[in-house]
């Protein structure tokens, strides 16, 4: 096998003693840096690339590609600890993860996500390692109209996750997607929905605005009045002994979600523009649906954590096969990053493979260690996360709150963000009061700017014919199954509804 | 309770009519041979959305959805207080950033709320009102290299100290 | 990061520089904050690669005495950095890197109040030329082949671009006037993602700067068809240009630095001194060299009146499209 000589070369390189600090260091750094709201990859991998100018190009590119490991395993912790979703990729990630930490189970939680990383981003890694040239091409077949059939697919997850009332529940998907339009059209160039007049909304509502608002803000106030400022504190004890029996209850509840995410999630994070956010809310979704205890997604289930977690860390591994074979960046982070090879004097392309080998390889070796020295870290580092959470109530809701606007500032570096940011917060405490569910519209937010541009290019390819969705090879299938999980909800509300409608609200 | 459900349903109605109104700024119908106008997601969409708060407003006369069931009101004298208190000190704390800088906005809404509001003792108010912007400067000045506003030009020689020591 | 460290270069840098004489600014002005280094548009298009390029170089050396901290405001085609940029409230450490957004985003959106002559003229870069590329298993090689091909196409011959009123669509719409050809043009958001469906074969042709698709080249996968500069591209060394053909027209994408509104002269030198550094390392010109773009160096004076002949070009070609 040929490959496998290449890898065990890449895994060689990896361990050098230089790359082995610059993997321990890069981890670490991103594990804290993707924990804090606000805070990404992206802003990592932007910030310290500079700083690759010190070592040779092989060992810049796995320090940042630690990094980028380090930061999508710190994405949950947030989620999980905070409940605020510090990136769009983790959002999935709150649904159980938050109430599992709140029933004082945050030791869990953290396992699993941390194991269910691992897992996501191993299986990734051998895909990767053994198809990356095939896969590359599969990736270059989806054009606009397949990338809308996908979206499709992703809000077909939608329905399960409102709450019974379904009018409130539509009405936030809605809002969401109009949100997502604020801004510029693309397609015609013109500014669309400057709403007042007022010249910030031109750049747009950024997902971490909404979300930061809605989870930071809203959230926060909702809990305080609700327990009138006297949060029972959960005391979550943190033992070794503790630990290795949550790892197992993490694999013994969570390998279904962690074998559907990280299978999903590879295969979504390979195409262009669609990433780790829809990957990992299909993979939350596909979860729920063929679980044999549905009704307890949503109150803490292990494999509502693990299968989102699984699938964005597989999908940011699947993310780097574009980048590294076509030289085409699959997220924000992943351009910086092609940034980066361009400035070590490689070029990014379907030429990098056979040209440089000892580069791609020892990158992809660096993946493999990087995922192991992950998943140590993270799990040591669990303890001070979890001490975080013993803080009394009055001391974390003003920290969550200084974190939710320093970090909301530090993403876009504009106050008007973090006016936007109490808005929000305000509007979705009295929304949340009212029964409105609010995770479909930050998910949403997410997915409008993906989905209506591919939807109006596909049009234009077509000349304006719609049937473009259903004759394409591969936008066919996808569109015809979305419809159809898109329907099965709707048929059912539309028979008689049986006593008891106000049950779980 | 009640009458939150129809205010709200009220307001979100007139805000989604109002998008709808924007939306038409740009074509919303389907232009031939090209597909859908730039205004017509977001109009559609508005539209939906209108139309939900219809259904909503319809299950409240009916008194179907939960909240139109309640007769407690949407929040009683303790919870305006609580409200008006968090999200009072939240809006000062933002509007102080632009005066005397994110840090020092910090420091100040640490120490209202943790000695106001959460009652903690003087000696834990200052230590927090005082690391975590500290801590928080060399965070994201030194290591992220990321600028937080300075407020207006009186914070100037404490920045240029503070900025001499980390470059 | 250890600051000992840094101090002792910044010590040295300032050191080497006080005793260089080519170094001509105004003694005193140094930067105190971090410079904020705001790009025209989203992270990981050739304009921010660019920047980040830029900024690499200036970091290696250590040319400032405080970092440039690159901030992406891509939204709306740039009007968001011109908005941000033009109201900051310190224009002594806001500078900005360009592309030619700078010229076309104030043309088409005159309520926003921009005059691009209030900037801070600092340093042109280069200039990024314009490539027509087709993917090689159209079979297309020559451009009178392709032209033949769009006319047999009657209206679906499908091109992608980065938007209306966006460079490639200046350039697409003179094709389509000059040769009088009927193109379905479908925008994307980035250079990148347009090279990528040329190379799923999604779209059938685009014109993108050979830094976006000079990989798909060396793969063999683009072929390039007509280049819109003045000159033979030296990469590209049997491509003619448009002008050959007789057209009185060439378009490149500006890659300049200017700084803020109001920024004092002294901090302006200083910039200048820095940019010209970075301009004259060997880094940025095998860059220059690697992506094909072309260096037009400019002094103060000449870059003001080169935005005031950009301005009405693109007044004019805007005008041609219809904007």
């Amino acid at each position: 096998m040929e490959i496998l000589g290449l890898l065990f070369d890449g895994v060689l390189i990896a361990l050098q003693p230089l790359n082995l600090v610059l993997i321990l260091v890069g981890v670490t750094l991103g594990l804290f840096i993707g924990a804090m709201p606000g805070l990404g990859s992206v802003n990592g991998v932007a910030i310290l690339l500079p700083i690759t100018f010190l070592v040779p190009p092989t060992g810049a590119i796995i320090f940042l590609a630690a990094i980028y490991y380090g930061a999508m395993y710190g994405g949950a912790i947030s989620s999980i600890t905070l409940g605020i979703p510090g990136a769009s990729t983790a959002v999935a990630t709150t649904f159980d993860g938050r109430p599992l930490a709140m029933q004082g189970r945050a030791s869990l939680a953290l396992v699993t996500a941390a194991v269910a990383s691992f897992v996501g981003g191993t299986v990734a890694n051998i895909i990767f390692t053994g198809f990356a040239p095939l896969l590359a091409g599969v990736a270059l077949s989806f054009g606009p109209p397949e990338i809308f059939a996908l979206m499709l697919l992703a809000f077909a997850t939608f329905v399960g996750l409102g709450t019974d009332d379904i009018p409130k529940t539509i009405f936030s998907i809605c809002f969401g997607l109009v949100l997502g339009a604020i801004g510029f059209d693309q397609i015609s160039g013109a500014p669309r929905l400057v709403l007042f007049d007022i010249n910030g909304f031109l750049q747009g509502i950024g997902f971490l605005v909404l979300a930061i608002g809605v989870y930071g803000i809203g959230e926060m106030l909702w809990t305080i009045e609700q327990t009138r400022g006297e949060v029972e504190n959960t005391t979550p004890k943190m033992t070794a002994k503790g630990m290795v029996a949550d790892t197992a209850e993490a694999t013994r509840k969570g390998w279904k979600g962690m074998g559907i995410g990280s299978l999903l999630g590879f295969f979504v994070g390979i195409l262009p523009a669609a990433g780790a956010t829809p990957a990992a809310l299909m993979a939350y979704g596909v979860a729920k649906m063929t679980s044999r205890r549905p009704q307890n997604f949503g109150r803490g289930e292990v494999d509502g954590i693990a299968a989102p977690e699984a699938a964005n860390n597989s999908a940011s591994t699947g993310s780097m096969l574009p980048m590294l074979t076509l030289g085409i960046p699959g997220s924000p982070t992943t351009a910086i990053l092609l940034g980066g090879m361009v400035i070590w004097g490689l070029t990014p392309g379907p030429r990098l493979f056979i040209e440089e080998t000892e580069f791609v390889w020892g990158l992809i070796g660096s993946f493999y260690v990087s995922n192991v020295a992950a998943l140590l870290i993270n799990l040591a580092f669990i303890p001070v996360f979890i001490w975080m959470l013993r803080m009394p109530f009055t001391i974390l809701a003003p920290v969550i709150f200084v974190l939710s606007v320093i970090g909301g500032y530090a993403a876009t570096r504009d106050m008007f963000d973090i006016w936007m940011i109490l808005v929000f917060g305000l509007g979705a405490f009295v929304l949340r009061r009212l029964d409105y569910p609010l995770a479909p519209a930050v998910l949403a937010i997410v997915l409008g700017p993906i989905a209506e541009p591919t939807l109006r290019q596909s049009l234009l390819l077509s000349q304006g014919d719609p049937t473009i969705f259903f004759t394409r090879p591969i936008a066919g299938p996808i569109t015809v199954v979305a419809i159809i999980l898109i329907l099965l909800p709707a048929l059912k509300l539309l028979r008689p509804r049986k006593p008891g409608r106000d049950g779980a609200a | 309770m009640r009458n939150g459900e129809i205010g709200a349903a009220g307001v979100l109605a007139l805000f989604s009519l109002y998008l709808m109104w924007k939306s038409t700024e740009l074509p919303i119908g389907f232009v031939e041979g090209r597909g859908p106008g730039g205004g017509a997601w977001p109009f559609w969409l508005s539209a939906i959305m209108l139309l939900c708060c219809g259904m909503i407003a319809l299950n409240w006369w009916r008194r179907t959805s939960p909240p139109s069931q309640s007769d407690e009101p949407f929040l009683d004298g303790h919870g305006w207080r609580m409200v008006a208190l968090v999200g009072g000190s939240l809006i000062g704390f933002i509007a102080l950033i632009d005066v005397v800088s994110m840090y020092g906005a910090i420091a100040v809404f640490l120490v209202v709320y943790l000695r106001f509001l959460g009652r903690h003792s003087w000696a834990l108010t200052l230590v927090l009102a005082l690391a975590m912007p500290i801590g928080f400067f060399f965070f994201f000045e030194g290591a992220m290299r990321i600028t937080m506003p300075s407020g207006m030009s009186f914070t100037d020689p404490v920045f240029d100290i503070l900025y001499d020591i980390i470059y | 990061m250890s600051i000992t460290k840094r101090t002792f270069l910044t010590l040295t840098c300032a050191a080497t520089l006080a005793v260089t004489p080519v170094v001509s600014f105004a003694q005193g002005w140094e930067p105190r904050r971090p410079i904020d280094f705001v790009i025209m548009a989203g992270p990981g298009g050739g304009a921010d690669q660019i920047a980040r390029f830029i900024q690499s170089v200036a970091e290696r050396y250590d040319l400032t005495s405080r970092p440039l901290v690159p901030n992406n405001q891509g939204g709306g085609s740039g009007a968001e950095a011109l908005l941000s940029v033009s109201g900051t409230s310190d224009p002594d450490h806001t500078i900005l890197v360009t592309l030619n957004s700078f010229f076309t985003t104030p043309l088409r959106q005159a309520n926003l109040g921009i005059d691009v002559q209030t900037f801070t003229p600092i340093a042109m870069m280069g200039v990024d030329p314009f490539v027509l590329w087709v993917h090689v298993d159209s079979g297309i090689t020559s451009f009178d082949q392709w032209l033949e091909t769009v006319r047999g196409m009657n209206g679906e011959y499908v091109m992608g671009g980065t938007g209306t009123g966006q460079e490639d669509s200046i350039v697409i719409a003179f094709l389509s006037g000059a040769y009088d050809l009927d193109i379905t043009y479908i925008p994307y958001d980035g250079g990148g993602a347009v090279a990528r469906d040329l190379a799923g074969q999604q779209i059938m042709a685009t014109v993108n700067n050979p830094a976006e698709a000079k990989g798909f080249y060396e793969a063999g996968d683009f072929v390039p068809l007509l280049a819109f500069s003045d000159e033979r591209l030296p990469a590209f060394p049997d491509i003619p240009t448009v002008r050959e053909l007789g057209h009185d027209f060439s378009y490149a994408n500006q890659r300049a630095v200017v700084g803020a509104p109001g920024m004092s002269e002294e901090a302006a030198e200083y910039y200048r001194a820095v940019f010209t550094q970075v301009y004259e390392s060997e880094e940025w010109q095998g860059y220059l060299e690697s992506e094909s773009l072309s260096p037009l160096w400019m002094n103060a004076d000449e870059q003001r009146a080169y935005w005031t002949t950009q301005v009405e070009a693109h007044r004019e070609l805007l005008a041609a499209l219809g904007q």
